[in-house]
């Protein structure tokens, strides 16, 4: 594309093919006890 | 009766639209929605598309083209249409956001467009770049609609296992932060350890309670958890003994302000320990004012060395160097340099949490300098990366590839179902920010949940259930915020912190951005 350079190869809704394992971290656990940082954890799956 | 050739028009107009409507129907279903959030930043034209999470980085051209489609769209959708004829492809945009390719490639949305963006581009430019965007909108990568929603009685009716402990391992404190949220550690109550057999009866309520998964965390904190070293040891012995005779593995972390830290724990604490948070706040003025000891002196000349020795055994890994910033120190990018420049990789600096009449509590006006400071520090960051020298923020962190599954982006932090936090006399709280608050105690370690209606109520709060996060583009980043923030403000888990709110959306749109630097490079 001429116009257009994406960032990432796979998209969030390819997600819901597996469905949620559960085993990743909690977010509050790493180090945030504040507020809500659910989007920069990983995947336990990707690791 | 033949039909006028004039009517004949009109309702094969009308049979298309329906037919139309009726396949687009049929490929989209109804009434889901699309979410595109926009903007430039250092330079750079970024499109989210905030339901599948991709993220593009375009041309001017492009971005205009973007906008354009979205002003149609809304136009569309508050019935601004009066000038659209019946047979335009308007008639097309069922729903209230709906864009599918036809829309894209109709001869109308061209029409419109060229008209929408008073002639900057010719026919041809805004031709090739819509070719562009109906590639992305066919891959699956603009305008996606929102289909989760659909899914979320079943978040809701999910079954939760806990998987998380926030162990308060001492409701005591060595020093006398200004801003504690634990009021010195002590909660709202009483000074007191937590034993080891309450200890241990926590960790056999999580092993019971975490049915098939294998992973636990449990983290060591306070007040602060090394004016109770021993039993922090004896838990993390009892816990490696389980492990085996469950099939599980335990992720022990610490949260320390670091005044006991020594050799011996940090030998203890490198080989038992997934990560430490270890709490300082930046500049040296800036962390005594708000952390002294309870006789006032400051604590940074103690902790700083011996926070660096410890990081530098870690292999700089596996760590975080954790600050709070107040409306003291709203210049808080110079305190993440003054932890670069003391040789710190990993740190996170979150905005203070208080009552609005805190003198040191973060206020709307305050919101200008914070959005400069964030895009500040990003910018540098950029910089300290080119030059080889660069650190992990932890709030501009965000793995556009292998981040959260929907799952978890639907199922919010956990507090109150998979996470919960255990006071030294073994009370249950949904997490450590609602410990001593009575109206949110779920139970104990020895009789397990006594209240399930709380664990319900924090299950059914989502991006869905807030009015608020419905049209947010950092919905799926943040998942619905911090529940306890939410009620500090406004006395209800189901509502949203606001400041905190438009903090969150300028992480995001920075860290994104970042990503963006770093792709070009």
């Amino acid at each position: 594309m001429k116009h257009v350079k994406t960032l990432n190869t796979q998209t969030m809704n390819n997600s819901l093919k597996k469905g949620g394992c559960g085993e990743c971290q909690t977010s509050c656990q790493s180090a945030c006890k504040t507020s809500c940082t659910v989007g920069n954890q990983t995947c336990e799956q990707k690791k | 009766m033949p039909w006028e050739e004039s009517q004949r028009t009109d309702l094969a107009d009308v049979f298309l639209k329906i037919i139309s409507m009726m396949y687009l129907q049929k490929r989209y279903g109804k009434g889901y929605r699309t979410l595109v959030h926009q903007y430039q930043s250092n330079g750079y034209n970024i499109v989210m598309d905030v339901v599948s999470g991709a993220v593009h980085v375009v041309d001017q051209l492009c971005y205009d083209v973007i906008a354009g489609i979205c002003k149609l769209k809304e136009d569309h959708s508050l019935g601004k249409t009066a000038d659209w004829t019946q047979s335009d492809s308007a008639a097309l945009w069922q729903g209230e956001s709906e864009i599918p390719t036809e829309v894209l490639e109709d001869p109308h949305t061209l029409a419109k467009l060229i008209r929408e963006l008073d002639g900057r581009y010719d026919e041809d430019e805004i031709k090739d770049a819509l070719s562009d965007v109906t590639e992305l909108t066919e891959a699956g990568q603009l305008f996606v609609r929102d289909t989760y929603e659909s899914m979320i009685d079943e978040v809701k009716r999910r079954k939760t296992v806990v998987k998380a402990l926030c162990l308060h391992i001492a409701h005591d404190c060595n020093l006398a932060c200004k801003y504690c949220f634990a009021e010195e550690g002590e909660y709202h109550g009483r000074r007191a350890l937590m034993s080891y057999e309450t200890g241990k009866k926590a960790l056999d309520f999580l092993i019971a309670g975490s049915g098939s998964r294998r992973n636990l965390e449990v983290d060591f904190f306070g007040g602060e958890p090394l004016m109770n070293w021993q039993v922090v040891k004896d838990l993390v012995a009892y816990g490696r003994s389980q492990e085996k005779l469950h099939d599980k593995h335990f992720r022990f972390t610490l949260t320390t302000n670091g005044v006991l830290l020594n050799d011996e724990v940090q030998e203890f604490v490198n080989r038992e320990m997934d990560n430490v948070v270890l709490s300082l706040d930046g500049r040296k003025e800036v962390n005594d004012r708000m952390r002294p000891f309870r006789s006032g002196k400051g604590s940074y000349d103690l902790i700083v060395p011996k926070f660096q020795k410890l990081a530098e055994s870690r292999n700089q890994e596996k760590y975080y160097i954790r600050g709070t910033f107040t409306r003291e120190n709203l210049d808080f990018s110079e305190d993440i340099l003054h932890f670069a420049d003391l040789g710190f990789k990993q740190m996170s600096i979150e905005p203070v949490v208080g009552e609005e009449s805190d003198p040191y509590a973060i206020r709307r006006e305050d919101l200008p300098v914070i959005m400069e400071e964030y895009d500040r520090l990003a910018r540098i960051m950029i910089e300290r990366e080119k030059e080889g020298k660069g650190f992990n923020f932890f709030h501009f962190m965000i793995d556009l590839d292998g981040g959260p599954c929907v799952a978890k982006r639907l199922s919010g932090c956990g507090s109150g179902t998979e996470y919960l936090a255990v006071t030294p006399w073994g009370d249950l709280y949904p997490c450590h920010q609602f410990v001593g608050q009575e109206e949110f105690l779920m139970g104990n370690v020895e009789e397990g949940i006594k209240k399930p209606e709380i664990a319900d109520d924090f299950r059914s709060c989502n991006v869905y259930s807030k009015e608020k996060c419905r049209d947010c583009f950092a919905k799926f980043y943040c998942s619905g915020g911090c529940m306890a923030n939410a009620w500090n403000f406004h006395g209800t888990i189901h509502d949203t912190y606001d400041i905190g709110c438009e903090m969150q959306r300028k992480r995001v749109e920075c860290a994104i951005m970042i990503k963006a630097a770093l792709a070009e490079a």
